[in-house]
């Protein structure tokens, strides 16, 4: 990468974005142990350059489709910090009106179809907005984001294939950070470069670095231009891995020390900001300044959840009627 | 025009499969939103004829053979349902719909809800169940009761040509999703339809006999079958109304419970089996709202506890005949 190719403000975007999911998930991981936030909550720590990569490279009436560990997603795709402190709290205000809490977060005017339980069951919903995209002749490319788990699941083979026999504009990102909870890759399938399975469906397939925010950015603007010109899908394998356990109880001692370090020595934030003091795109005060102003962005959420008021009651039970 | 009525002006007769073809014909004509995909619904029209000539009409983005993947085609529906379109997705037959449960029963049924409103999935859910002739265990299910179960979803299960079209049309305007099981055994049904343009409104039930003496209800299949047993016992004098709710979620309830409060006798007659049945759910509710209103215990004749066999004669043991709901029907009104 030279500094030439990335403009100042495209790569303070990227570390805008990663930074602002870096601090707001560390910060609600703080919350969450204080006991303000229950439920699952699976960090998106470390994996932060595929979010804001790809997203920074979609426009306005593109779509995603998330995963349950989706905050990144949400952040990257332009959430509302507020209504998503104020989910996870469970608050009427909150993105879902505290009827779906961190793994069912969508913002589905900005084009994030949401966030999803169940483990590769967003695929084919991205396989259906690009669908629909086609039929309508919308020029609209829709990202799918799974990670190693999800595709061993069988919807992943087979929404591949329909997205390829229909040569939909899907692109598809598998973000392998290599576990599926604390099963390694390796064992859950022999061969662990998953972008190979692209191949036998005729897809345009690659391998990246998914730490890299510039590699991430690059390769997924040229397979936008690949599903705009109508020759999708595109399998993307960005190989990262998670800065802590699956999900905030889980300690991750299995993972290996001397590969979270590998990784941790790889941090995408450390990279980005290397690389905006070196190339001159920017100085370090305008580096601390873009902080503080994050930070405070995110103590307003967390205010803004904390005065929100709970779900009303015989709001939900007139809902329960109508069901 | 909504109304729940049958509607009998400029009718013709036509076939079950004709009338929901004219429904997602006009549907498909009104909405450029709207399109099929299933298995072999385009060229050859589908197994049972109902999207014959649609191809043609609409054209090979709107009318779509999918691959036979279940899961990631009702998933694809759902997705396109979030995003603005209006598909109505084809699943052969109810069975397979097992392999799509995720997306039915977690994507498509809990969207709406999970995103606390923001969401909808305007998508019908289109596929056939029931026996048939010798299509034994996996092609001959009647699984309304997976669905009814899971909130979220709405339920249709149409009876008659008329009200097949009626109700198709108004479940591809719904705000979804919507689940709508046809009959293998009805494609070939003829009733009257009108020519003109009418919807009949999901949740709105019809008497389709008037009767006194029992009050006896029964959807899809069953339900020419039970009319055919109110004509036998109506020579011994018992006067049986039917009453087919058609769409089970959302139940009409009312209709059902103003026959009750008339008749004071019920039966409930389904083809499922009869465990954890939508009928056991009917008649709970009636005890609930009406007990004191009923003359003798609500009566239930449903399919067996079993898969479906293949040999005929057993197969026809499995689920209710004629005979059954006759003797049911004596049973109920005292008459044995
Ligand atoms: C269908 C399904 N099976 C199992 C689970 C439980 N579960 C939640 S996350 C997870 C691991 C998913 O691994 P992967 O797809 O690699 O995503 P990652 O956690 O690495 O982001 C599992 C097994 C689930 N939510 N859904
Ligand atoms: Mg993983």
């Amino acid at each position: 990468m030279t500094g030439a190719a990335y403009s100042r403000e495209l790569v303070l975007g990227f570390y805008r974005t990663m930074f602002t999911i870096r601090t707001f998930e560390t910060r609600c991981i703080g919350l969450y142990r204080q006991g303000l936030i229950r439920g699952y909550f699976h960090p998106y720590l470390g994996q932060e350059a595929i979010a804001a990569g790809v997203c920074a490279a979609l426009r306005e009436g593109d779509y995603i489709t998330s995963t349950h560990r989706g905050h990144g997603h949400c952040i990257a795709r332009g959430g509302d910090l507020k209504r998503m402190v104020a989910e996870l709290f469970g608050r009427a205000t909150g993105y879902c009106a505290g009827r779906g809490g961190s793994m069912h977060i969508a913002h589905i005017t900005a084009g994030n179809l949401g966030a999803n339980g169940i483990v590769g069951g967003g695929i084919p919903l991205g396989v259906g907005a690009a669908l629909g995209a086609k039929i309508r002749g919308a020029d609209s490319v829709t990202v799918v984001f799974c990670s190693d788990g999800a595709s061993n699941n069988g919807v992943f083979a087979e929404s591949l294939n329909l997205a390829a026999a229909w040569d939909l504009p899907l692109i598809l990102m598998i973000e392998n950070n290599q576990y599926a909870v604390s099963t390694p890759i390796e064992q859950a399938a022999r061969e662990p470069d998953l972008y190979k399975r692209g191949a036998g469906y005729g897809v345009d397939s690659r391998l990246i670095d998914g730490n890299d925010v510039f590699e991430v950015h690059r390769c997924t603007l040229e397979a936008i231009e690949t599903c705009r010109a109508g020759r999708g899908p595109v399998l993307i394998e960005a190989k990262t891995y998670r800065h802590l356990g699956h999900h905030v109880n889980d300690p991750g001692h299995y993972m290996p020390q001397e590969r979270l370090n590998y990784y941790k020595a790889r941090d995408p934030l450390t990279t980005c900001k290397t690389f905006l003091l070196k190339e001159g795109l920017a100085a370090e005060e305008d580096v601390q300044a873009l902080e503080a102003e994050v930070q405070r962005e995110i103590e307003e959420a967390v205010e803004f959840a904390r005065a929100s008021p709970q779900p009303s009651v015989e709001e939900f039970l007139a809902e329960v009627e109508t069901y | 025009m909504g109304a729940g009525a049958t509607v009998q002006e400029n009718a013709r007769v036509i076939k079950y499969r004709e009338a929901l073809n004219e429904a997602l014909r006009e549907e498909m004509r009104r909405d450029p939103t709207v399109f099929l995909m299933g298995e072999g619904i385009a060229e050859r029209g589908g197994s049972y004829k109902v999207t014959a000539g649609l191809l043609e009409e609409f054209g090979p983005e709107r009318v779509r053979d999918t691959p036979i993947a279940e899961a990631s085609f009702v998933g694809a529906g759902v997705g396109a349902a979030i995003t603005g379109m209006r598909p109505v997705v084809e699943i052969l037959f109810v069975d397979f719909a097992l392999l799509a449960l995720d997306q039915i029963g977690n994507q498509a049924a809990k969207y709406r809800f999970m995103t606390g409103g923001a969401g909808r999935v305007p998508m019908v859910l289109r596929t056939q169940g029931g026996v048939g002739n010798g299509l034994a265990a996996q092609h001959s299910q009647s699984l309304e009761a997976l669905f009814y179960h899971i909130p979220g979803l709405k339920l249709v299960m149409p009876s008659t040509p008329c009200d097949a079209k009626g109700l198709l049309k108004s479940a591809i305007r719904d705000d979804g999703p919507v689940i709508f099981i046809e009959h293998k055994l009805l494609y070939m049904a003829e009733g009257a339809v009108t020519e003109e343009d009418y919807l009949i409104d999901l949740g709105v039930g019809d008497v389709k006999r008037v009767g006194n003496d029992v009050t006896l209800i029964a959807w899809s299949n069953m339900v020419p079958r039970s009319l055919a047993a109110a004509e036998a016992v109506a020579a011994e004098g018992i006067d049986v109304e039917v009453v087919d709710p058609r769409t089970l979620v959302p139940l009409d309830k009312e209709l059902i419970l103003e026959s009750v409060r008339k008749t004071e006798h019920v039966l409930v007659v389904q083809e499922a089996p009869r465990r954890g049945g939508v009928a056991s759910d009917i008649a709970s509710i009636i005890q609930e709202e009406a007990f004191d209103y009923l003359d003798a215990p609500i009566q239930i004749v449903a399919g067996k506890n079993t898969p479906i066999p293949f040999n005929l004669e057993l197969e026809s043991l499995c689920v209710p005949r004629e005979e059954d709901i006759v003797q049911a029907i004596r049973r109920v009104a005292g008459r044995v």
